[in-house]
């Protein structure tokens, strides 16, 4: 299945995009998706356990399997306020 | 109410609407834009948001405080883009029977906002450099 990846950011300027494609297996889970985004983009590593993934505006834990379609984000902590 | 914004935060038109006959106390928070942060100082803030996600995570925080305390009207207000000195990043405004709930959920409110709402600072340092904040 093919996801689309929102960045922002930190994330999004080590990365240098707002957002990205990864090709990942049925059944894929969050922990997965963070390996294959880190393979893509080896930049994110310094921040690599500190990102954050949120599935449809929600936080996930790592062994959330991922569903197609799905609107997945990646971020670091927040610092808002 | 929850809102996110890129103008100025009118808080006090926020108070005047929390206000209700039901209510023995109005609390109002406000976070503003600090100069000085362990002996750096700071010209200006780029607040960045995943506004999508932020409203609901705000939303969320707004239904738990209202399960834990009797809050009668609410307004949260956080504002994007850039902020000079002395600006207001949030608002927060709501008004309870009592006073004791409502400093209680106060610090609820901007300590779990802090936490979870996905909006992101960024210093603009006096010596010209910039810097995410990650907490």
């Amino acid at each position: 299945m093919t996801l689309t990846i929102l960045l922002f950011a930190q994330a999004k300027d080590l990365a240098e995009t707002a957002r990205c494609e990864l090709e990942l297996p049925a059944g894929a889970t969050v922990a997965d998706l963070r390996e294959s985004l880190l393979a893509r983009f080896p930049r994110l590593q310094p921040l690599s356990s500190r990102l954050l993934i949120a599935v449809n505006s929600e936080y996930v834990a790592e062994h959330v399997v991922l569903s197609p379609g799905s609107e997945v984000a990646c971020f670091p902590p927040v610092s808002g306020g | 109410m929850i809102q996110l914004t890129h103008e100025p935060i009118d808080y006090q038109a926020s108070v005047e609407r929390v206000r209700s006959h039901s209510a023995g106390a109005v609390l109002l928070f406000l976070g503003t834009v600090r100069e000085m942060t362990q002996g750096r100082q700071t010209l200006a803030l780029d607040y960045d948001a995943y506004p999508e996600m932020a409203k609901v995570q705000m939303q969320k925080l707004e239904a738990i405080a209202r399960e834990r305390w009797p809050i009668i009207e609410l307004e949260i207000v956080h504002r994007l883009g850039h902020l000079e000195l002395g600006d207001i990043s949030i608002s927060i405004a709501f008004s309870s029977p009592h006073r004791r709930e409502a400093f209680e959920a106060g610090q609820f409110l901007i300590d779990e906002f802090k936490k979870v709402v996905p909006i992101w600072k960024q210093e603009n340092w006096s010596d010209g450099t910039k810097e995410w904040v990650h907490q």
